[in-house]
């Protein structure tokens, strides 16, 4: 199925969520993940399905103003 | 003391994490500043990279609270979401309310913004909204449930300081008991001096310290700067005069011809 990451099309058979983020060293306390702009908590990661063409956005800390 | 969503604070600077030249030069600014609060930001992550868990190891080294922002943002969807993301990440209900209106100037706008704060509040989160100095603006923010407010000065990353001395004494006034921070727009220890002068409870600033030749000690000239405005502020100041007054008393002065 296709997905699109942080803005970018990845093409993938992984289906959980939690999977496809260790597949792609996706690693850390330290993240954020939304799907189709709905949060995506870290402890629900491991029973989110994902679906063709869903819109994941994965973040992390970084300095701000 | 300061005390803002019921956490007291004991410094009235609140230091931005953005722009530095190095990690290590954050940090010696951050402690020289002697702020108890700085604020950071959230990200797209490369995948394989840690980048952003090594800002995060570096945070929580500097012992101090985050506040986090929604930089960047211009919907109230993308604010409210980052907001919820943020809260996910760093673990605190305080969020610094960004919806920015416009590219160039930075300007909020400030329709989103009480919509967003509205839905925040509402969910939990302790809303510290980037604002303008417009009182009704203002209003509506309190109405949303914000018990902070954090009007501009001047545009973020412009430096030109206090540019509606008016405005801002006339939202001190309006909100006698809210605390009231001023963000963005300082460039100068002695702006926020003025601001704070004006009985301001605290600033909110970045560019002024990370962009300096010697962050550190430009950090600590803001702490003594927004330290000795409040000072005054309390002490009560005098009204300018239009005349001379003469400070030596002229009763018993010698007359010599």
């Amino acid at each position: 199925m296709k997905l699109t990451i942080n803005g970018e099309d990845h093409y993938t058979d992984i289906s959980v969520l939690s999977d496809l983020l260790v597949s792609l060293e996706y690693e850390g306390e330290w993240l954020a993940t939304a799907v189709n702009g709905e949060l995506i908590h870290r402890e629900d990661r491991s029973v989110f399905t994902l679906s063709d063409r869903d819109r994941i956005e994965i973040l992390s800390p970084m300095q701000g103003g | 003391m300061l005390e803002l969503y019921g956490h007291v604070v004991a410094s009235r600077l609140l230091l931005g994490t953005a722009r530095y030249p190095s990690p290590a030069i954050l940090a010696e600014a951050v402690h020289a500043s002697k702020t108890d609060i700085v604020t950071v930001s959230l990200r797209r992550e490369m995948a394989g990279s840690r980048a952003g868990g090594a800002f995060f190891e570096l945070i929580r080294t500097l012992g101090v609270r985050v506040l986090p922002n929604t930089a960047g943002c211009h919907t109230v969807a993308e604010a409210v979401l980052t907001a919820k993301m943020a809260r996910e990440v760093f673990a605190t209900d305080w969020i610094k309310l960004e919806v920015i209106g416009n590219h160039d100037t930075l300007q909020p706008d400030v329709f989103a913004l009480v919509e967003a704060a509205r839905i925040l509040s509402g969910e939990g989160f302790k809303v510290f909204p980037y604002t303008t100095d417009d009182l009704v603006v203002a209003e509506h923010l309190m109405e949303a449930g914000c018990q902070v407010l954090m009007p501009w000065c001047a545009p973020i990353g412009s430096a030109m300081g206090p540019v509606n001395l008016p405005a801002l004494r006339s939202m001190r006034a309006h909100f006698p008991d809210v605390p009231l921070i001023v963000d963005a727009g300082i460039g100068r220890p002695s702006h926020a001096a003025i601001v704070m002068e004006l009985g301001y409870d605290a600033v909110l600033l970045n560019t002024a310290v990370a962009g300096a030749a010697d962050p550190a000690a430009m950090a600590a000239a803001f702490t003594g700067a927004i330290e000795a405005g409040h000072i005054a502020f309390r002490a009560g100041m005098l009204e300018p005069r239009d005349m001379a007054v003469p400070s030596t008393p002229v009763i018993g002065k010698a007359v010599f011809s």
